[in-house]
């Protein structure tokens, strides 16, 4: 028997393999370093925001500090951990070893895109430690470029570099994706996962640039005071929420794409089925990304634009929503007949659809133009978006997390504490956000540091509920860490899925592949020879 | 704690009613939905759960199937677009006639003013069954004018107008919110809304201490910054008559046609030269800076008001 | 295969075919993002042009065109020596593309020096907005936006030359080494397709932002 080759965590030790290291895969993981502590952070603003948020009156905190901590809650939570969340650590990992290849195709350009997303961190951390932003991460003018006293340069900055990192990342896992498939690969024959990034790439590509040239202008704007923005010197504040949502919209998908296209793997794992309708799934993908581009307007349905436009951006953003109710249907549908059973990776995909779904029908709401009138800036659109971003983003990067983390570092996690812990978010996500939908049709606006009396009762089912969603992130980030020390060791294939990722070892060896895999069937194809055309 | 804690907001204008009814028409197709998305997942779980024996069942899709799930939230969305359009489309277009307030936000106040002058902060007193009409303008950011109990809520702009209107239907008070974040005190920026008897509204009017009407105002400010030496009648003016002007259609000098109104006043006090009336000379020097928000909208009153004392009947 | 190009083939790729597919594939799609970097600033100038005409008329009507035209030359010729560049690449002449890579560079440093001109010519006349600004009292009220944005726009244009003149002493060094083959010159081949493309913006910027308007009824 041959000598088996080291495995990429062996090899090199030392700090300069790491800080220095062209592999995906340790850059994947010094992604997650990174992802994880920005995750943490913006998980203390959120406690501490919801915290204040106990009592009506304003006990904690100055209104001052209340407004940095959600600015920088939403700073952090989306730059530098929803948006490079599942692409930088588990795209980077698993795309290379999805479709046969040593390495992404820009080795390079991958390090690089990490210390781009490092530099844009630590612009913002010294925006936080310099003394804060409060601007919101939404950064709306005339507010940001000329009233607010807080560091929005340094705050803009960070977000502006971190930008290019994603820009990077897109260009190089599109160049991955079409030319370094293995033999036999079709497009067809690609993992959904594979499609969903791909589909993310594009949005990272076309999307980016445009809100980094906004934030780019209104830094222009805070320093020279040239009136690009402000209505006094003939600038229009409207055309910065035009432009600064073109991107911010499809960002939204950047988040949930790769989200759904871990749960696809999930699904068919768990259920030992191939997905149901795959070509469905794989071009809903793309149809959310091009419709995501249509549809900024109708965050500015109260902003005055004008009606028509209105009611276009009603419509389109309707049609954004039956992709994503088509991913959902065939999800379901994979579920029948399978053999399904419910480690925790599964309990967390479970978990995602449901949430996904109020998350969804509750976008509905909010692109419906009379209602949204009501509930627009409310708690409603508070509500709704965690479900999307945390009730799908999350749990599907906890999915993911679980599902790959014994390839990842070759160690099992212990397996029941994982689904107690996956059952605790779960509740505790519900308590916290589902009180905020009601919340947001009383009226609460959201941003608010002091509110009235009768909205108490609410808040505080809130708040209750952030703790034990705090507690289950808590219990996470201690037994993962365990398991790389006392965790079983952890077998190429240990939960009998299908894709190329599982058939090399447990963590891969530095290249990947002892030889070139080629490749014979369609994706998640199993040995059942019978196949059923309803 | 639990004071007045409830799970649904107060009704109190003529259009809250027919939003809530779409909004409950939303939560019913939601928890359908849900529901059943939630039962199908449940009962996949329990019926195909991973047994001795037991095999998955490959199967590679099904076109009808796919063209009914997309078909049928398809025709969903088109009629939930459509009704929620309609009534967006009521709701938004402003009336002709109603009591017309002016509301100017600021870092982190409401100023309001009464059809008759009055003028109150972070209150806003008004009769029940009438249609009220508001013109908004904001002196610094982007504030949001934001009543819940009627389902208003409209962005206040620098730098621009923004109308809203509604009719109150409840007597008894409500929150004023601000709903787009504007700094610090943002959370604090708002107050109550009291809607009375228009009796009852009439005599709390009679109550304030009396202040310079909006008419005259304008009035006044119309001499005071020497308006009339130039927009006089007669032919040797060097500014049009403004006299009926209000409310007509005015041809500029590069032949277009705009609107007199309130924003066209008020860009003409602060930008003259921009659209200029047929037949004059760019002569008018700018009021950029030399006038408040809220003495633009008096003297846009005022100017209105000329129309039925001047002009030919 | 010669030990040269083996060499240059990096690990992950099959065939040097391959790696050269994916790197100009790469670099298209970053091309792709700059389009939207600037379709982004594109955008803002044409809302604002749309608000205020005579604002924007005024403001082309004052930059000089003739230095405009002149850089315009430049640039387009330094387009060409850019591909002459590549082409000595291709043909496996690795020092005549270096000195045409060196040619492309003084051109583009002749550009930047008269763009620098420009704006000194732009402080003398106090047009720097937020910093050194004083029209006169016949500027219209919204030159300022005009002025904005010949800054960014400019400025935007001249931060890519600077990048790509960067790159420039890198791939020279390289060609002049021999670093490149027929079969192997990507790097030369990406940097062209970034230099046409800052070419590119310029045949947009120059017709926004000098002439557009200037024989207009306006002026």
């Amino acid at each position: 028997m041959s000598q088996k080759p080291p495995t990429y965590l062996g090899g090199e030790y030392g700090m300069r393999s790491w800080l220095l290291t062209l592999d995906h895969k340790r850059i994947a993981l010094l992604y997650l370093l990174g992802v994880t502590f920005f995750f943490l952070l913006g998980g203390v603003f959120a406690v501490l925001v919801r915290l204040e948020l106990l009592t009506p009156a304003g006990d904690l905190f100055q209104s001052e500090t209340y407004n940095k901590l959600f600015t920088l809650h939403g700073v952090f939570m989306v730059f530098f951990f929803l948006i490079p969340g599942i692409p930088a650590v588990l795209g980077n990992f698993l795309l290379p070893l999805m479709i046969g290849a040593k390495d992404l195709a820009f080795p390079r350009i991958n390090l690089l895109s990490w210390y781009i997303y490092m530099v844009g961190g630590l612009f913002t951390l010294y925006a936080m430690l310099a003394g804060g932003v409060d601007t919101g991460w939404t950064f709306y003018t005339p507010y940001s470029s000329t009233y607010a006293n807080s560091h929005v340069i340094a705050a803009a900055l960070g977000i502006f570099v971190s930008g290019f990192s994603s820009i990077l990342t897109g260009v190089n896992f599109i160049a991955t994706i079409h030319k370094l498939r293995a033999p036999g690969l079709s497009w067809f024959r690609l993992p959904l996962f594979v499609w969903a990034h791909y589909a993310t790439s594009l949005i990272m590509v076309l999307g980016t640039p445009v809100v980094a040239i906004t934030i780019l202008l209104v830094a222009v704007e805070r320093l020279f005071h040239v009136g690009l923005f402000d209505p006094a010197l003939g600038g229009d504040p409207i055309l910065f929420q035009h432009l600064f949502w073109f991107y911010s919209h499809p960002a939204v998908y950047i988040m949930i794409l790769p989200a759904m296209g871990v749960i696809s793997e999930v699904i068919a794992c768990f259920s030992q089925k191939r997905i149901f309708g795959y070509k469905f799934v794989a071009f809903s993908s793309l149809a959310i990304a091009v419709l995501g581009f249509l549809v900024w307007g109708h965050h500015m349905f109260v902003s005055g634009q004008s009606l028509y436009a209105g009611v276009v951006f009603s419509l389109l953003s309707f049609l954004v929503a039956i992709p994503s109710a088509v991913k959902v249907f065939n999800w379901i549908a994979t579920l029948y007949r399978g053999s399904i059973s419910f480690e925790a990776p599964m309990l967390y995909a479970l978990g995602f659809i449901g949430l996904f779904t109020i998350g969804g029908l509750t976008g509905l709401f909010l692109a419906t133009l009379a209602v949204d009138v009501h509930v627009h800036d409310t708690y409603f659109v508070v509500a709704h978006f965690h479900f999307v971003m945390v009730g799908g983003t999350v749990m599907a990067y906890l999915a993911g997390l679980h599902f790959w983390w014994p390839k990842m570092l070759g160690r099992l996690y212990p397996e029941t504490l994982a689904r107690i812990t996956a059952v605790i978010i779960f509740v505790g996500f519900n308590l916290t956000f589902l009180p905020q939908f009601v919340l947001g049709y009383l009226g609460m606006p959201r941003r608010y540091h002091v509110y009235p009396l009768e909205f108490q009762v609410l808040n505080v089912l809130s708040t209750a509920g952030a703790s034990i969603l705090g507690l289950g992130f808590a219990m996470t980030a201690v037994y993962l860490p365990w398991s790389l020390r006392y965790g079983k060791k952890a077998t190429p294939n240990p939960f009998d899925a299908r894709g190329l990722e599982w058939t090399t070892t447990s963590p891969p060896m530095a290249h990947n592949f002892e030889e070139v895999p080629v490749v014979s069937t369609e994706a998640y194809e199993r040995d059942e020879p019978e196949v059923v055309h309803v | 704690m639990f004071q007045d804690f409830s799970l649904w907001p107060a009704s109190a204008s003529s259009n809250s009613g027919s939003i809530d009814a779409l909004y409950l028409f939303l939560i019913g197709i939601s928890v359908f939905f849900s529901l059943l998305i939630v039962t199908a997942l449940l009962f996949f779980s329990v019926r195909y759960r991973r047994r001795p024996g037991h095999r998955a069942q490959q199967i590679e899709g099904s076109l009808p199937l796919e063209l009914l799930w997309t078909g049928v939230p398809l025709v969903l969305c088109l009629f939930i677009f459509a009704w929620g359009t309609r009534l967006f489309y009521r709701t938004q277009t402003m009336p002709e006639e109603g009591m017309r307030f002016h509301v100017t936000g600021k870092q982190w106040m409401w100023k309001i003013r009464h059809p008759s002058g009055q003028s109150e902060i972070n209150t806003l007193h008004l009769p029940v069954g009438q249609k009220i009409l508001l013109t908004m303008i904001s002196e610094d950011v982007i504030h949001s004018f934001f009543v819940p109990a009627f389902r208003v809520k409209k962005d206040v702009l620098p730098g621009m107008y923004s109308s809203l209107w509604f009719t109150p239907t409840q007597v008894g008070t409500y929150h004023l919110f601000c709903a787009e974040y504007c700094g610090t005190k943002h959370s604090e920026m708002g107050g109550q809304v009291i809607v009375m008897d228009p009796a009852e509204y009439q005599a709390w009017l009679d109550g304030r201490p009396s202040e310079r009407n909006p008419l005259a105002n304008g009035a006044l400010l119309f001499q005071n910054l020497r308006c009339d030496t130039c927009h006089t009648p007669g032919p040797s003016a060097r500014g049009p008559e403004l006299a009926g002007r209000f409310g007509r259609d005015v041809t500029l000098s590069d032949g277009q046609t705009v609107r007199f109104d309130e924003r066209y006043v008020r860009e003409s006090v602060l930008e003259p030269a921009k659209r200029l009336s047929a037949g004059f000379q760019p002569l008018m020097p700018s009021y950029q800076g030399q006038i408040g928000e809220s003495d633009i909208l008096d003297l846009s009153a005022y100017l209105k008001s000329l129309r039925s004392s001047r002009s030919p009947q | 295969m010669s030990s040269r190009t083996e060499g240059a083939l990096a690990h992950h790729f099959e065939t040097l075919e391959q790696q050269a597919e994916a790197g100009a594939l790469g670099m298209w799609a970053f091309l792709i993002q700059e389009v939207m970097f600037f379709g982004g600033l594109f955008t803002v100038y044409l809302v604002y042009r749309t608000l205020h005409p005579a604002a924007f008329v005024q403001g082309s009507a004052h930059l000089p065109i003739d230095l405009g035209t002149l850089n315009t030359g430049v640039l387009i010729g330094s387009s060409l020596t850019m591909a002459l560049a590549v082409r000595g690449a291709q043909l496996g002449r690795g020092k005549n593309a270096a000195l045409f890579i060196l040619a492309t560079m003084l051109l583009a440093c002749v550009f930047l020096g008269i763009k620098g001109l420009e704006y000194s010519h732009k402080w003398h006349d106090q047009l720097v907005p937020g910093l050194n600004w004083n029209p006169g009292p016949d500027a219209d009220a919204h030159l300022n936006l005009f002025y904005a944005l010949y800054f960014v726009m400019t400025g935007c244009h001249a931060l890519h030359m600077l990048i790509g003149l960067a790159l420039m002493v890198v791939v020279a060094r390289k060609a002049w080494r021999g670093g490149y083959s027929p079969g192997n010159f990507l790097g030369v081949e990406c940097l062209g397709l970034y230099w046409h493309f800052v070419d590119l913006v310029w045949i947009f910027l120059f017709p926004l932002l000098y002439l557009l308007g200037r024989h207009g009824p306006h002026s």
